[in-house]
Order: C-alpha cells, then sequence, then structure tokens
C-alpha cells in the first residue's frame, strides 16, 4: 500500500538540540565519574557527529581531553543476505583501543536495537572494555531485541512507519530533529 | 535483487568504471581489517566457498583464503591434483557436485581462457575468476590498480606501461581493461615475439625500448616471464632478456623521476627485474600483496549480497 509523507514536523530545533547534547555530556561525566578511561565512539555516520560534538564540551566543562573513536557496524549487520551490501563501508576508527577504557556508545535514533547489538559485537572483538553504556538523542521506541539505553536525550512516540532524522550541520547543512510521519493512503 | 557487479566477477572487460570504482572504494575500510589484533568480521558468516584451483597458486590461493576467512566465510580448497579432476572428472561435473553440498561461492583458478565463464553460465553459485588462462585475472588487476591509486590518487592521465610477457599474461589484461576504464594512458613494452599479434586493437601505447618506457611512465607494471608457458623459442635466453628488457637501479636512475614498480609475483629476480629494484624505495609490490587480500574482501562482499527470495521474505521485518 502506497505511503503518503506529510510535512516534516521539528521535534528539536537546533539550540534544543545543543541543549540536549549539553545536559547529556554532564551525565556522561556523571556516568563515568569523570573523564578517566572515558572514551566516547560514535557509530557512522550521525552519531560520529555527535560524538564530536559531546567531547567538545564534556573538554570544555571538565578542562581534560576525552577519547573519541569512531565505529562502522556496516560489516557486523544481520541482514546482508536480505538487503545485500551497503556499497561504501565507512571507517572504523579505535586509536586507543578499548581495553579497560569506560565506553560510551553514542548513536542519534535508537529504534529497533539490532544498530547497537552490532556495534557491542564490533566493540568485543576490539578488546575487553571495563564498562560499555549507551547514549542516544532520541529514543523512538519499538525495540526488537533486549537493549535500552542509559543516556537519552528525548523519548519519542511515533508510528512504526514514521522517521526520525537527526540533521546534523556538518552532513545536511543545519541541526535538527525533524519527524516525518506517514499515513497509507486510504485511511483516516 | 542481484549485487552492484551482478552474480560473477569473470574479468574487467565486463566491468563499467562505475563499478571498479565501487569495489575499490569498498577495499578502502577493509585494509583497516587486516590491522586489527582480532583480524574478523561476521559479514559472512553461513557462506561457503570454495576455492578451485586447477593451477598452481600461492599467493592468489593464500590470498582469496585469508579474504575469506576475515569475513568468517567457510572455505574449502580443492586443487587438481588429489580430487576427482585427477581420475578423469570433467570441470562442470565437479563443480555441480560441490553445489549439491550447497555452497555459495566457486573461486576458479584454471588453465583454459573461458573456464570460468563456463562455470558461470552453469551453476547458481557467485563465480569469481581466479586466472584463466591468457584470458583474465580480474583481481589482480584491481590489486594492482588500488595500489597506484594510493600512491598516483586518481589515475586518469596516469601513464601505466606493462613491461615483458604480454602474451601470456591475463595481468596484461585485466590490467589494460581496467585502467582504460579508469581513464588512464596504457602502454606495453616488451619483445615482439611477447606481445600479442593485433595489440595496438586493445588502444595501447607500444614502445620498442625499455628506456622510451621507463622515460614515459608514471608506473611500470613489470610481468614475469612466464618460462614454463614458453613451449617455442619466444626469447634467445633469459640474460639475453634481461640485459635488454630488464628493469635495472641504472634504467631507472637514468629517468630521473620517481617511477612506481609493481610485478604482480612470483619474481625472476635478475630476469625481468633486478633485486635492487625489487627490494628498492621505487617498489609497492609488497604493498600489491597487502592489498590483494582487502579488494577480495570487497569483492567477495560485494557479490554475497541479496537474495530475491531472502528479500522478499524479509520485507516488513525492521530496518
Amino acid at each position: 500500500m502506497p505511503l503518503r509523507t506529510t510535512e516534516p514536523k521539528t521535534l528539536l530545533s537546533a539550540s534544543a538540540v545543543e541543549r540536549t547534547l549539553k545536559r547529556m555530556a554532564g551525565e556522561i561525566v556523571e556516568l563515568n565519574d569523570g573523564t578517566e578511561d572515558l572514551i566516547v565512539v560514535g557509530i557512522q555516520r550521525r552519531g560520529v557527529q555527535l560524538a564530536r560534538r559531546i567531547v567538545t564540551l564534556i573538554e570544555a566543562s571538565e578542562g581534560a581531553a576525552v577519547m573519541q573513536g569512531t565505529l562502522d557496524i556496516t560489516l557486523y549487520r544481520d541482514d546482508l543476505q536480505t538487503i545485500g551490501p551497503r556499497p561504501v563501508v565507512g571507517a572504523t576508527d579505535l586509536p586507543w583501543g578499548v581495553d579497560g577504557r569506560k565506553v560510551v556508545i553514542v548513536d542519534d535514533v535508537l529504534y529497533t536495537g539490532r544498530t547497537v547489538r552490532a556495534a557491542l559485537d564490533e566493540i568485543a572483538d576490539f578488546g575487553r572494555p571495563a564498562h560499555i553504556a549507551l547514549a542516544v538523542l532520541i529514543d523512538r521506541g519499538g525495540r526488537e531485541l533486549p537493549i535500552q539505553p542509559d543516556i537519552v536525550g528525548k523519548r519519542v512516540e511515533v508510528q512504526r512507519d514514521d522517521r526520525v532524522d537527526v540533521l546534523v550541520d556538518d552532513l545536511d547543512g543545519r541541526t535538527a530533529v525533524v519527524l516525518v510521519s506517514s499515513s497509507r493512503v486510504g485511511e483516516r | 535483487m542481484t549485487s552492484a557487479l551482478g552474480k560473477d566477477l569473470l574479468g574487467l572487460e565486463a566491468l563499467t568504471s562505475d563499478q571498479i570504482r565501487l569495489i575499490l572504494d569498498t577495499a578502502e575500510p577493509f585494509k583497516e581489517i587486516s590491522e586489527r589484533a582480532i583480524k574478523k568480521v561476521p559479514a559472512l558468516r553461513g557462506s561457503t566457498i570454495v576455492n578451485l584451483f586447477f593451477e598452481n597458486s600461492t599467493r592468489t590461493r593464500i590470498s582469496f583464503e585469508f579474504a575469506e576467512k576475515r569475513l568468517s566465510a567457510d572455505t574449502v580448497n580443492v586443487s587438481a591434483s588429489g580430487s576427482s579432476v585427477s581420475k578423469g572428472e570433467t570441470l562442470v561435473d565437479t563443480a555441480r557436485n560441490l553445489e549439491a553440498m550447497r555452497i555459495d561461492m566457486v573461486v576458479i583458478r584454471h588453465g583454459a581462457s573461458g573456464a570460468a565463464q563456463f562455470l558461470a553460465e552453469r551453476i547458481e553459485s557467485n563465480v569469481i575468476n581466479a586466472g584463466d588462462g591468457t584470458h583474465e585475472h580480474p583481481t589482480q588487476g584491481l590489486l594492482d590498480m588500488l595500489t597506484l591509486r594510493d600512491h598516483l590518487g586518481d589515475l586518469a592521465g596516469r601513464k601505466i606501461c606493462i613491461c615483458g610477457d604480454v602474451l601470456h599474461s591475463r595481468v596484461a589484461r585485466s590490467n589494460i581493461w581496467g585502467l582504460k576504464k579508469l581513464g588512464a594512458e596504457v602502454a606495453v613494452c616488451g619483445p615482439r615475439s611477447l606481445l600479442p599479434n593485433a595489440i595496438e586493437e586493445f588502444g595501447v601505447i607500444v614502445f620498442e625500448r625499455i628506456e622510451e618506457a621507463i622515460e614515459w611512465a608514471d608506473a611500470l607494471n613489470v610481468l614475469r616471464l612466464q618460462l614454463e608457458r614458453m613451449t617455442a623459442g619466444y626469447i634467445p635466453s633469459s640474460r639475453e632478456y634481461n640485459r635488454v628488457f630488464g628493469i635495472s637501479r641504472e634504467r631507472l636512475a637514468r629517468a630521473g623521476r620517481n617511477v612506481l614498480i609493481l610485478h604482480p609475483g612470483p619474481m625472476n629476480r635478475g630476469v625481468e627485474i633486478d633485486s635492487d629494484v625489487a627490494d628498492g624505495p621505487q617498489s609497492v609490490i609488497l604493498n600489491q600483496v597487502t592489498n590483494g587480500v582487502a579488494v577480495r574482501m570487497a569483492v567477495l562482499y560485494l557479490l554475497a549480497g541479496g537474495r530475491p527470495e531472502l528479500a522478499e521474505a524479509a520485507k516488513g521485518g525492521g530496518r
């Protein structure tokens, strides 16, 4: 059945995203009792931008350098055989190693939990962190795996066919979180 | 849904420039996996791949095997000696029997040109050509291009000369097709007896003298003199060949420029290439070997995805 999408509705403006990230940065420091051994790992692609922003905020407030890594989970997906390969795989970069570190995974939207499952598998192949936490800007529910975030920017209730898009300056030209609702033609 | 490359990889002649770039771009992140402490990702978990080698090979077979294992595929090696092939089984019977054991891909090396295509038309599994006779050796061509791109950047307008035994070389053919599709200028240089008759029809420049080729080129891909295939007297002697066409430090020094040196291996040191060149600063021969694993991982990965019936079943099954 064809889907009709409606005009995007703004859930968080640029300044609201900034405020939210600031709060999340504070919670990350609190959760890890400081910045020692802390490594903030963004999931490609928008998680990387958000992780960078969070690291900058933590460094400004704590006055200490914070390690940052990136993770591309494409090769750890459980659906290669069904959806086919994503042509260009991004970079995974964990130059500091993860053994004994306190890892915080950062992603834009948490939905089924499958991306996070893949990220956990990939991190395990790099070593054994002391602790792994999950920070997401948006939790939209709809989990298919027993995975929950430790730090959440905003929880939203949306329909299955709705799309929650996080826009970031570097990739999209502006920062915002928008909801694109869709309804099946014939309903409503 | 078929993969971005289609079912098989038989040669570079049939690929578009976009498909070649896709493979090279996909190979980039795979390089990093081989640098990890645990050199393995689960992308091809559950896939079964048969390496069917009817001709001797060390580098290519091991490189494919590493690529398969680092993607978590299950692999089986079959060589002509020590298998039913030596009892007279035909190629297609061997492959059909393997396929009856539910395999997903076949990597084939065969002495007959066209063997890979012959097989691809008769079995459902993905077929990757690991060298067929004097026809093509696409993954070698791709790893050569990846290595050239690492050092020269965009290959459009770059000058690459393929030196030596072009007549017997599937590597030469894959290089010519692939490099020309990426916009490089391609030349060949070697004794007339070791160049195919209608070589000009490939759209390449022909140099008679190695000094001219060195003067012209950004990179030389030095081919192995395939003495085992030379049933007739193609060259007077290996020594004579080295004196006239061998790549020596003196010849390179005269060019006064940094010309990259590639060689697909195995090398005949002191014949087509001198040791001090092979081990010298302009040589990227070992980089080629490293890149070979990444390129083969990219090819396996790109061919693996997308089975239509599974895609259908997965519809509505989460993102």
